[in-house]
Order: structure tokens, then sequence, then C-alpha cells
């Protein structure tokens, strides 16, 4: 039978056969197990009534727990036992092999990386899109276009980015456009812009975005109602400390864009480049990312009441410190989410590196050295032992959306 | 009063111009893989795609025709006349040699002296001469080298070798098929199965309820890599092995979170009044869930399955995980265009539209229905 001939009658049997499930259990368990008789007709009802949920829940449980729920279990118990050895337990072996490894470190060297970089450059741009979309007439057009690549593959992205970053040999025509403005700039007034001031000018605003960031971490911290545990303050403080470090960074990467010399003159292969190669695949992520964080900020935009905007005016605010003083603030809840949301694709970004370098060139992520793991080296405890890695590092996440989700099932009721 | 106003359609027209530079910046990438896609390979990687609509320059090397067959006598010599490019295409010659070591020698409409009175005339077009005695006009023909200008040309034959050629490597054909066929029962059967779910955690009361919404909500995030290594196991265990169905149920499996996640959401919104009448009038669940609330919560079912279909059609992972064994004879779209990548990776022509044809459809999906994308979007985020 021909695949596609397959998926229908799967569709259809898979269809059928659930709503048959559905259809079938209740009339057993109305009919069949507590039938109203006119003895017990109340207290069957009640019984029936307090069965049923779980029947309707069966079907999702069952297939939660068998893909999402017994693989955490299983991958922690495969992470700690060795294949070869007949699956026999070998304790943390797995865990200090990768540990030892060089790949490893690195991996985990960029997944920082990412996790500092996507995140708060899509977000920025996000919002800066938001803002400069909110009033406009053919904003929802430039909405869509600069939402457009969420739809895109990040096998397609990459096709998209491996041509933007593509690179000939100096006597022909350059084809890939990044290379045609470096072969064009050559030194002179139009290189100092675009590869000095622009990068030190986003460096900076990066670098104050985060020290604003900073201050209203701080501005919680001193904040005398606040009704924080001591492992949300803690939380704060290591996020603050984290910035401080961002920020000297940055301002040290200023210094250094003022100071390097270029290779003029050359095409480069941008992809090989050390270190810098993973800011070029960071760029098709925040790309995609970018209509994400400006959908969802736009609405919160949205919302902020009237009111407070006007007011501000009233009282003499430009127009910058209407956005940074009246909206963002009152929209910090969205960028966090925004923010978390973000950072979980990060965490788990495997195509956009499998395709454009597969890791080579020092851009490995942990993902793709999980997926390296389990494919070419066919080695399963230490690939188990680095998905483990990444689930550590998502875990914080999970712990703070779960939390939050009943508190607002608290709140509901 | 005056000045206020001046600055703020200054601001204005600052917010049009940004907006405009932002969205040509987000436009560009994709609009050049489309262009790219439509020109031929010579004039891909003689220029880059922004100046598709000049003509480009290229350095060409073409034997004139064969003079045993085309000589014709004039005089006590032969000629050999025609065009270098068959008809006129438009083509404009610039500079033009006779050897690979003086590629530029002449200009166009010079005569070459090729030596005891040989001679070789190339027009801008491409029409040649070329005469002299018996001995010369014969055996190989002439090899000319010209640097041309080739008029901007677009092409159709890269759709026609992806699509319809059938050509092992390049046809993505197969794959397109193979990536419809993994799509469209993993999204309709996760949403099924998480309607019922979603409405039982929605609208019925039974212990254990906000315990098992709280689980869903920490499944929303498990990553999936750790699931790959333990049910690839249990499928080869179970003897589903690598295969359609085993990439269905587990494609089913990773979408359920936000399945269930995104309609509960929508579903604890509807108005409690409807409810509650239909189950005073002896309604069951299953009617009230069947009749009202499924049709009710029609939006946010297209919501999920605009993401679930994006989703796996984007899906590169679980696809080489579950689905894609030796023979190769399963392969998706996102596979094969890694693996061309690395076969054809200096092929633009190629790549460019493979890639093109496998972001067509979700870019069509997207565009048409992004509202209930939107709408899903600050479901599942903002609250």
């Amino acid at each position: 039978m021909h695949p596609f001939v397959l998926g229908l009658v799967t569709i259809a049997i898979g269809v059928s056969g659930c709503l048959a499930y559905f259809s079938l259990s209740n009339l057993i368990l109305d009919k069949v197990i507590f039938p109203q008789r006119p003895g017990d007709r109340g207290r069957n009802i009640n019984r029936a009534n307090a069965v049923r949920p779980w029947l309707f829940l069966f079907p999702a449980i069952f297939a939660l727990g068998l893909y999402l729920g017994y693989p955490v279990f299983e991958t922690l118990r495969l992470s700690l036992t060795d294949r070869d050895a007949g699956g026999a337990f070998v304790g943390l072996a797995n865990y200090q092999q990768m540990m030892a490894e060089e790949k490893f470190w690195e991996a985990l060297r960029n997944n920082m990386l990412w996790l500092i970089v996507v995140p708060a450059a899509s977000t920025a741009f996000g919002l800066l899109a938001a803002q400069l979309t909110d009033r406009l007439p053919w904003g929802n057009i430039a909405k869509s276009i600069i939402f457009m690549p969420m739809a895109i593959s990040f096998v397609g992205a990459s096709v998209i980015f491996k041509l933007v970053y593509d690179t000939r040999p100096v006597e022909q025509d350059q084809i890939g456009v990044v290379n045609a403005i470096w072969l064009h700039l050559d030194g002179g007034i139009g290189s100092f812009i675009v590869l000095r001031l622009l990068p030190a000018f986003l460096m900076l605003a990066f670098a104050a975005m985060i020290a604003y960031a900073i201050k209203g971490l701080i501005a919680q911290l001193r904040n005398p109602h606040s009704q924080d545990g001591f492992g949300i303050k803690a939380l704060r403080v290591a996020a603050g400390v984290v910035g401080l470090w961002v920020i000297v960074k940055c301002l040290l990467t200023v210094i250094n864009i003022f100071t390097v010399t270029n290779t003029y003159g050359e095409p480069q292969t941008w992809l090989t480049i050390p270190f810098w190669n993973s800011f070029f695949l960071m760029i098709v992520l925040i790309w995609i990312q970018t209509g994400f964080a400006m959908v969802i900020l736009s609405a919160a935009l949205r919302g902020v009441p009237e009111e407070t905007v006007e007011a501000a005016i009233v009282d003499g605010a430009n127009p910058f410190e209407v956005f940074f003083k009246i909206k963002v603030p009152q929209i910090r809840g969205t960028i966090v989410v925004v923010w978390t949301t973000i950072t979980l694709v990060v965490l788990k970004i495997f195509d956009i590196v499998f395709a454009m370098t597969n890791g080579q060139w020092g851009t490995q992520v942990l993902a793709n050295y999980m997926i390296d793991k389990l494919f070419r080296a066919n080695d399963w405890g230490v690939g188990s032992a680095s998905a483990i890695a990444i689930m550590v590092l998502v875990s914080p996440i999970l712990i703070w959306n779960v939390t939050n989700a009943r508190q607002e099932m608290r709140d509901q009721q | 009063m005056s000045t206020i106003a001046g600055t703020k359609s200054r601001l204005t027209w600052a917010v049009h111009i940004s907006t405009l530079l932002l969205v040509l910046l987000w436009i560009f990438p994709t609009f050049g893989l489309l262009v790219s896609s439509f020109r031929t390979a010579d004039q891909i990687s003689s220029s880059g795609w922004w100046k598709a609509m000049y003509a480009s320059e290229q350095n060409i090397v073409v034997r004139i025709a064969d003079p045993d067959d085309f000589r014709v006598a004039d005089g006590d010599g032969y000629v050999v006349s025609g065009n270098l490019f068959g008809d006129d295409t438009g083509v404009e010659i610039s500079n033009w040699g006779t050897s690979s070591r003086a590629i530029d020698a002449h200009e166009a409409g010079e005569t070459a002296d090729l030596g005891e009175g040989e001679t070789l005339r190339l027009l801008a077009n491409g029409d040649y001469i070329w005469s002299g005695n018996d001995d010369q006009i014969s055996g190989r023909a002439q090899r000319v080298f010209a640097t041309a200008k080739t008029p901007p040309d677009f092409t159709l034959e890269n759709y026609d070798q992806v699509l319809l050629s059938g050509n092992a490597t390049d046809s993505i054909a197969k794959a397109f098929f193979n990536t419809l066929t993994v799509t469209i029962p993993a999204t309709i059967i996760p949403i099924v199965v998480a309607a019922f779910a979603a409405y039982a955690l929605a609208w019925m009361q039974f212990p254990g309820r906000a315990i098992l919404v709280a689980i869903i909500v920490g499944l929303l995030v498990v990553p999936l890599q750790l699931a790959l290594i333990p049910l690839l196991k249990l499928h080869l265990g179970i003897g589903i092995g690598k295969g359609y169905l085993g990439v269905w149920l587990a494609h089913t499996g990773f979408g359920l979170p936000l399945a269930i996640y995104l309609l509960r959401n929508y579903m604890v919104g509807l108005p409690k009044d409807i409810i509650e009448n239909a189950r005073v009038d002896g309604a069951t669940d299953y009617q009230i869930f069947t009749r009202i609330v499924l049709p009710l919560s029609f939006p946010a079912l297209a919501s999920f399955a605009i993401f679930q279909f994006l989703w796996v059609w984007n899906d590169l992972l679980v696809a080489r995980v579950f689905l894609i064994d030796a023979t190769g004879e399963t392969t998706v779209m996102t596979q094969q265009i890694v693996e061309l990548l690395g076969t054809r990776g200096g092929n633009w022509e190629i790549l460019s539209t493979a890639a093109f044809v496998s972001i067509a459809v979700p870019l069509v999906v997207f565009f048409s229905l992004q509202r209930y994308l939107v709408r899903g979007l600050l479901a599942g985020s903002v609250k």
C-alpha cells in the first residue's frame, strides 16, 4: 500500500478509533457497569460521573506517560548504564567520560552564549518592531513580514542564510551578500560605520538593556513590601551578577571592535571564523524568533492602559520616556514570558547547527552533541548523559512554569 | 505649538523609515532565495541575486561551428559564419580572444588576424565570420573566449528539475509526499485525543485535576531530546521499528502537552451558563462535549492544528530518529535538503529551489491562517 494511502487509512482508523473509544466507553459505563436502575439510580449516576473524567483522560495520560514521562526516567537510567556491557550499571562513568571531552565543554560554552544573546536580541528586536508598527497604517503588513520566518523551518532558514554567508574566490563576483558588502566596504568611511560604529552601538545598546534590567532587579530586591522567598531573591542576585559580567564583556568587546585590524579585500568564510561563527548561526535563530516576540509584545503594548500614556504626555514626557518609563515597566511580565519561551527554544536548538556547520569549527551545541553521540558514535550512555544535561538546564524554567500554573489554578478557584 | 507639531511629524517619518528598513532587512534573505530559484546555474554563480535585474558579465568559451560541415567556398578560400549562441539571445560581447592566455585581446567588431591570411571577425551580438584557405578552415573548429554581458534571464527549469525530473538526488517530489504523509495524521490525531482530555480538565470535577494541569505545564517544556533514545528502543522492541507508524505516534505524544494546554485554556473561558444549562436539561458530558464545547472551540482547534502542522512539516529531528531508515525510501524534505547541502553545496539553483519548495507550503498556511496562529500564540504564552 502506498504510504500516503496508509496515512489516510491511519487518520480514519485513528480518529474513528478515538471517537469509538470515547462513545463506547461512555455507553458501557452508563448502561453496563453503573446501570440506572430504579433502586440505586442516584448512587450510580454519581459513581459514573466519578469515573467518567478518567475515561476522557485515559488516552492522553497514556500517551503522555509513554512518550514523555517514561523517557525521562529511562534516559536517566540509561545514562547510568553501559550499552556495550549489556546495560550494566556503571554509576557516573558516562558523565565522567562526557566531562572529559573538550567537545562537551565547547557545546556547553556555546549553549551559554546562545542563551545570553538570542533571547536578548530577539526580545529587543521584537519590542522595537512591536513599538514601531504599533500606530502605523501599514503596521499589519510590516508585522506579517517580520513574523513570516516563524513558518520557515530551521533547515530552510539555514539554506537561506548559507546563501547570505556564501563565499567565492576573490577573483569571482561574490554571490553571498555579506561578502559582497565586505568587499565593497574595503576600508574607508563606509566600513568605519558598518564595522565599527554600528557593532559598537549595538553592543552598547545591549549593555544598556542589561543595565536597565539590573536596575529593575535591584529595585525589586530593595522593595520592602516584596513577599519573595529566599530562593527567588538568590536567583535575582545571581541574575544580576551574570548581567554585570555580560556588561563588562560588552564593554571589552566595544574596545576590541575599535582596535581590531580587519582583513579587507579578502572574501571571508564566515562560518569558519573561530568564536564569531557561533554568532552568525545565532543570527538565523534571532531572525526567526523576533517575529514571535513581536507578536506577543505587540499585544501586550496594546493592553497598556491609554490613561497612563496620556498622563505621562501631559506631564511633558517625550516619546522615549513614554516608552521606557511607562510602557515597558507595565509589560515586564510579558517580556519575561517571551524571554523564557525563546530560552527554551535555544536550549533545544539543533537543526541550524546541524545543517550549517554540524558542530565543526567550534560551533557545537548540546543538542547536536547529543545526536552526534547517539548516531555517529552510537554511544547511548554518553548520549543520555548529555540529554540529562539539557534537562538540567531546562528544569529551572520548568519549575517556574509549574509554580506559576499552580498559582493561577488557585486564583481561578 | 508649531515646533511640537514639527517634531511629531519628523518622528513619524523616522518611525516609517526605520520600520521600512527593519522589514526590508527581514525579508531580504528569503527574497534572495526566491529570486535565486528562478535563475540559471550560470547566472547564480556569476553575479549576486540582487543584480538579477541587470545584465551580468560572464566569461564564456564557445567553439564555433564545425568547419567540415558548415564551411562554404568563398573565392579561393572558405568561410564559416554564424552566431556563437545559435541565434540572437541579447547577449552582448565586449571583449574576446582566441587563446586562453589573452581572453580579451580584441574588442567586439574587430577582426583578428590568426596568421597567414586566416581571420576571425566577431560582432557584439555573437555573429562571426571565420575565413581562410582550405587547410586553415578544417579539422577542429576555432575556440572563442569572450567576455559577454548576459541579459537577465529567469527560468522555471530548476523547478522542473526539482519537482518533475525524477532525478535520484535532485528530485524532492517523493520527499514532498513523504512529508505530507507524515504531517496530516500527526496533525489530526493529537487534536482528537487532546480535545477530550482538555474538556475533562476544564469542565469536569474530580480529585487531582490541579495536579494534572501542573504536570502538563511541566511536560510542555521537557526537551524532546530526552525522549529519543528510550522511545527508539521501545519502538524497535515492540516491532514498530522505524517507519510512518512510529513517527505518527511520536509526533502525537510530543504534540499532546501543547494541544491539551491550549484547548483547556480556551475551554475554561467558554461561558459557564451554556454548559450549566445543558447539564440541567439532562445532557451527558459526552453530549455537552460533542455538541457544545467542540464546535465552540473551533478557533483553538485551528490554532493548535496550525502549530502542529508547521512543527511537523518543519521537523528534522523526530523524522531522522523515528522514520528515516537505511534505505532512504521514507526521507522527508528537511532531511533531503540537508543531504543536498552536503552533496550539492555549490549548486545553488537546485538547493534554493528545493528549499523554496519545502518552505512554500508552510508560508501558504501561514499567510492564509495567520489570524489563528497569532491567537494561539497569545493564548499559549500571555495570560
